[in-house]
């Protein structure tokens, strides 16, 4: 998958998990939850959903490496190399 | 068999946590004793009549695209929709002492202007009651408890507004007697007075089957009939689960909604104490159906709390019922998309679970028929007199509770003393739902939510 892929995958999860979030000025670089409304449990879904889509893997000490979207992309390359876009 | 999860009790608590485990592709059992889900809050047909238990209202009621509340963060956990619970608000409710009443509906603007008008001399107070409120972080899982009645009361300075803001609070939530942990106190001020009533248009039943097809949609298995007879542990830590018709279901983890002390009987390791944990509140309620809308007898409030004396007293009463205070319930009153057909009406008191275990069966009928009568008069006293009008009457007593529930002294809010992070001396065994402390329907369900979260999702 590529950075942009994976990027794309993280918006479509935050927009499910938040459906009325607007996301069109999220800046990737910033803290997701300083810019729309996620409280603690939203956060874990996106973890959760990662392991439901993705088979994707992320103990709690790796938490704070998804707090942007950047993070995100950087901490998911290497686990989701070779996985489809599904 | 061989789960990832089982939980025990099909409540609301139980069903909430079956959810969030079972859309997250854990393999998980619900096991419940009776025939029919629900716990604390179910239903049941009798003469062609469909009857709810337990629920008079929803509290934490808030309008769809309302952000940050129990009630939308309950959705979003369930993936549920606010259409789903079909959710109608209430009228008005009113706190109704000797010579003083105050007003309340969902809009809590109401609340502080009534405050404001009968206790003028408390406006600061009040407000500042409201700000510590707000600050208070309720749902923390790790605070330590502090009395409700003295923080409350380091603020409001005339016991009279101290006594009617415990009433309706300590009836739809407490099991501690006469007082409440503030964070309780907190989590009860704002579903009731800052968010407010709903009932779901079909009554709970709405709420139980939206639940139910969820859970089944994303998976879950759910037994019913299905009584525990023991929890199964090898070096502290969960084994399996041995159900009363002897079947052994192994399992990774446990959340049990079945009460603290009930669950850790079920282990064999019993606490000690046991005792302060064993809750003492037990309620008798009555439901009355009318010939009528209530409103035409002159009962337009959705519920009613009342208390006969400028004291209110939340205890194990000396008697088997205590007719001093109570809440009568109208579930005609909200604003449904089509009436309910017939009028009902729903009253509740404290009562004493020791007295109503005691009788013999001829006795315990008398006693029912008597406390039922007396209730009545007592009930017209604070309503219009809708006597004549009754078509249909049906009681509960404390045994009925215990029967259902399966909780201790019929004690409906559980024990006072909670367990804030479910975790019990057992290794992968957890409390959820009353004992665990988040109180009301909602609460039920995002304490079953929150200990799935915490204890079963890796």
């Amino acid at each position: 998958m590529s950075k942009e892929e994976i990027r794309e995958i993280i918006y479509n999860i935050i927009k499910d998990i938040a459906p009325d979030e607007d996301l069109s000025n999220l800046d990737d670089s910033g803290t997701i939850r300083d810019q729309i409304e996620l409280d603690s449990m939203d956060f874990l879904d996106i973890v959760l959903e990662l392991r439901k889509r993705y088979k994707v893997d992320v103990p709690e000490e790796d938490y704070p490496k998804l707090a942007t979207i950047n993070g995100c992309v950087e901490y998911l390359e290497p686990k989701l190399k070779g996985a489809c876009v599904s | 068999m061989s789960y990832d999860v089982v939980i025990i009790g099909a409540g609301m608590s139980g069903l909430a946590a079956g959810i969030r485990l079972a859309y997250y592709e854990k393999k998980v059992c619900i096991l419940e004793n009776h025939s029919r889900p629900g716990g604390l809050n179910s239903f049941y047909n009798l003469q062609g009549r469909q009857f709810d238990v337990g629920l008079h209202a929803i509290t934490n009621y808030v309008k769809k695209g309302t952000k940050n509340k129990p009630l939308p963060k309950l959705f979003k956990q369930l993936k549920l929709k606010h259409e789903d619970f079909a959710l109608r608000e209430q009228k008005s409710s009113e706190i109704s002492f000797p010579d003083m009443s105050l007003f309340f509906t969902n809009d809590f603007k109401i609340f502080e202007q009534e405050i404001l008008d009968k206790f003028p001399s408390q406006k600061d107070n009040f407000s500042n009651l409201c700000k510590e409120i707000s600050r208070c972080d309720e749902l923390n899982l790790n605070s330590t408890p502090v009395s409700a009645r003295e923080v409350v009361s380091s603020f409001i300075t005339d016991p009279l507004l101290v006594e009617m803001l415990f009433c309706p609070l300590s009836y739809y939530g407490s099991a501690k007697e006469d007082d409440m942990d503030f964070d309780q106190f907190v989590i009860m001020f704002k579903s009731i007075f800052m968010e407010g009533f709903s009932r779901p248009e079909t009554g709970v039943r709405q709420i139980i089957n939206v639940l139910l097809k969820k859970y089944k949609a994303c998976g879950g298995e759910l037994r019913l009939k299905s009584g525990v007879k023991q929890i199964n542990s090898h070096n502290g830590k969960v084994k399996s689960i041995t159900l009363e018709n002897g079947n052994v279901l192994e399992t990774k983890k446990i959340l049990s909604s079945a009460g603290y002390v009930e669950t850790m009987r079920l282990t064999g390791e019993k606490i000690q104490p046991e005792n302060g944990r064993i809750g003492k509140l037990s309620f008798v309620e009555t439901i009355y159906v009318l010939d009528r809308e209530p409103s035409e007898l002159g009962m337009d409030k959705s519920i009613i709390f009342y208390n006969d004396s400028k004291k209110f007293l939340y205890r194990k009463p000396e008697d088997m019922v205590d007719l001093s205070s109570g809440v009568i319930c109208c579930p005609n009153n909200f604003f449904f998309d089509n009436n309910p057909s017939e009028g009902m009406i729903r009253t509740t008191h404290i009562a004493n679970f020791d007295l109503w275990d005691n009788p013999s069966s001829n006795d315990y009928r008398a006693k029912k028929i008597l406390w039922q009568k007396k209730s009545l008069e007592k009930i017209c006293t604070i309503t219009p007199d809708f006597t004549s009008s009754i078509v249909f009457t049906d009681m509960f007593t404390p045994k009925t509770i215990k029967r259902f529930t399966g909780h201790l002294n019929g004690a409906v809010y559980g024990s006072p003393l909670k367990i804030k992070n479910g975790i019990t001396p057992v290794e992968n065994l957890f409390i959820c739902g009353t004992d665990q402390g988040f109180m009301g329907i909602i609460g039920a369900m995002l304490s079953g939510i929150s200990m799935a979260n915490l204890h079963a999702m890796n």
